[in-house]
């Protein structure tokens, strides 16, 4: 894998959000979200992040694809700086980064149909492809994602949880991108829909050979889909490499609390590892 | 394996077919929302009503045997006569009264939606576009808000007079320009809210220009306090007018208008009764209605309830 070059390198990002402490003579106060994050993300790769809330997981992505100024640092993208891109460099970043959001419902327009919904992105980014072209590609796409073509005139509202992240996820793929980031983006899904959400990320990235981003607090999920693991700390990498280096041998502290704190459906392990929690939380306390 | 007969082909294309021809439309929430509003009683008769009141102030003219300027020199301040087809009385110039009402509320009506639509479309897009860009830009223009809301209302529709002279049309759209600042300031609460959402998230990170997230993603979730005010503004400008034609600022002799007739009927209304009911009863009516309409899609509209 290291032969090759990523397709995205972020080096040193760091992210500052400026917060006034309330009132008119107020000072304000500075909250580094994201501190000095680096990392490669390479072609057909997924790279899992993990962290407790708010540790800075969106922020991250928000920034990667410039939703949010970075405060320093940079994200390169296919060899140009994020940063530094004009506007039309900006919009090929759009096409070729896609976004798949925590909340299924509120991430769809409640006054636009499915159809409409995932054609947007095509409109915006290929305005000269038909309108008879574009119907063809939303009911293929609906189709990929295991949507049928006939709910193609539906409200959001009509649709169940999991099936509106699948038209997120259709919307995401319309553009052919090259990344999309996944931002707990089957967090709010029940637990059966969600191993059949990340089941077709899977397949549809195997088909594809797109990478993903995949954003997590869930250390079992990223485990399952990802290749390699980040784990973030109040906005700080403190481990990064192998999933099964990162699951199975930890070497920071905060990354073996986090896998004990995955519960697991055998009673007594879950005993035993609820004595290793304690355990830990203690050297910790005593660290600090 | 496909079997020999090759019906797997046949129905999988059968099914794929039937899947594509018959895509059902979905129910947005406009329709849901008017669906809930066609069960308020009073406010499907309320809706009736003001279209009646519509088409009979459009198409009346043409079956009332006077016209609205036309003077009758036999019949001067006469009560109603069926007989020489003043059906509301005349008034002291002769003129017909159902005829004047009738071209009274085309007159308010013309002048209410004219001064709606201008203060709708001014308000929604200047409180969204404030409200999405948010910062400098947003208070630079709600400064400006606040101070046209510190000038005195009756000053600038006299400057407007002044500046329109009497073309009432013309008038009444310097009217709805006052009127969007309240639009603008709801709107605007509104898009604060809205832009926080997920989905303009979602449509800013695939490449959306601000403006197509303003008219797209924006203006269509704004519905429910924009579909009320508006509603209620129609009823304002009607009474706005009628106070202005009462102090003389308003439509002009012989066109005329309900506040015009109002204003003409309420001193003699004591001798000339019908000179002032007529009028009255339709604007009455119309408030009324519109309130009842105003009240049925703030219930219709409410998120309580879905
Ligand atoms: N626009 C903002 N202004 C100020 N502070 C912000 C802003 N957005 C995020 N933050 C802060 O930055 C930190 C990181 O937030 P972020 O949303 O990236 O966390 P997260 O890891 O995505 O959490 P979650 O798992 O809950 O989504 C938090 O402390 C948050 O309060
Ligand atoms: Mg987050």
């Amino acid at each position: 894998m290291t032969d090759r070059e990523p397709i995205l390198k972020v080096r040193d990002l760091s992210v500052e959000f400026t917060i006034s402490s309330g009132g008119f003579f107020g000072g304000t106060k500075i909250l580094r979200a994201v501190k000095n994050v680096s990392f490669d993300l390479y072609q057909g790769e997924t790279l899992g992040i993990v962290g407790e809330s708010g540790c800075g997981k969106s922020t991250l992505s928000r920034a990667i694809i410039r939703l949010l100024p970075a405060t320093s640092g940079e994200a390169v993208w296919l060899g140009s700086d994020i940063q530094k891109m004009n506007s039309n460099e900006l919009l090929g970043l759009r096409k070729d980064i896609q976004m798949i959001f925590q909340d299924p419902l509120a991430s769809l327009n409640p006054r636009m149909t499915a159809g409409d919904i995932i054609a947007e992105p095509l409109k915006i980014h290929m305005p000269n492809v038909s309108k008879a072209e574009r119907a063809t590609r939303v009911a293929e796409m609906m189709q990929k994602v295991g949507l049928l073509p006939n709910m193609i005139n539906k409200y959001p509202h009509e649709f169940s949880g999991g099936q509106c992240q699948r038209i997120g996820i259709a919307r995401a793929l319309i553009t052919n991108p090259k990344l999309i980031i996944c931002d707990e983006a089957v967090s709010a899904l029940d637990v059966s829909i969600r191993a059949q959400v990340v089941n077709l990320l899977m397949d549809l990235q195997k088909e594809l050979g797109i990478s993903l981003l995949f954003i997590s607090h869930d250390i079992a999920v990223v485990r399952h889909i990802a290749q390699r693991i980040m784990v973030l700390y109040f906005g700080e990498v403190v481990e990064i490499g192998e999933a099964e280096q990162v699951t199975m041998d930890p070497h920071h502290d905060y990354t073996k609390r986090l896998i004990a704190s995955v519960p697991v459906p055998d009673p007594k392990v879950e005993m035993e590892r609820r004595e290793e929690r304690r355990r830990l939380r203690k050297t910790a306390a005593a660290a600090a | 394996m496909p079997g020999l007969t090759g019906k797997d082909q046949v129905l999988t294309d059968y099914a794929n077919k039937l899947a594509v021809l018959d895509a059902p439309k979905g129910r947005s929430l406009t329709q849901d929302a008017l669906r809930r509003l066609s069960k308020n009683k009073a406010a499907v008769i309320s809706i009736g009503i003001v279209v009646l009141i519509i088409l009979v102030a459009f198409i009346g003219p043409y079956f009332v045997p006077w016209r609205y300027s036309e003077v009758d020199w036999t019949a001067i301040r006469k009560p109603p006569d069926f007989d020489k087809g003043h059906y509301l009385g005349t008034d002291q110039n002769g003129r017909d009264m159902l005829a004047r009402v009738l071209q009274g509320t085309q007159m308010s009506l013309i002048v209410a939606g004219v001064a709606t639509i201008v203060s709708v479309t001014i308000g929604v897009i200047y409180g969204a576009v404030s409200g999405y860009f948010g910062g400098r830009v947003d208070s630079l223009m709600m400064r400006f808000v606040d101070v046209m809301y510190a000038l005195p209302y009756i000053l600038f529709v006299i400057i407007l007079v002044v500046m329109f002279g009497r073309n009432p049309v013309l008038l009444f759209v310097g009217i709805g320009a006052i009127e969007w600042l309240t639009m603008a300031r709801i709107v605007r609460g509104q898009t604060l809210s809205i832009k926080e959402k997920e989905f303009i998230e979602a449509a800013r990170a695939s490449g959306a220009k601000p403006f197509a997230i303003i008219m797209r993603h924006i203006v269509p979730n704004l519905s429910g306090p924009v579909v009320i005010y508006a509603t209620l503004t129609i009823p304002e400008i009607i009474i706005a007018e009628s106070f202005l034609s009462y102090l003389g600022l308003g439509v002009q002799e012989p066109q005329t208008s309900l506040g015009t007739l109002i204003s003409a009927g309420a001193p003699v209304a004591e001798v000339l009764p019908w000179m002032l009911m007529g009028p009255a009863a339709v604007l009455v009516t119309l408030l009324l209605c519109l309130t009842y309409i105003g009240d049925g899609l703030r219930d219709a509209l409410d998120p309580k309830d879905r």
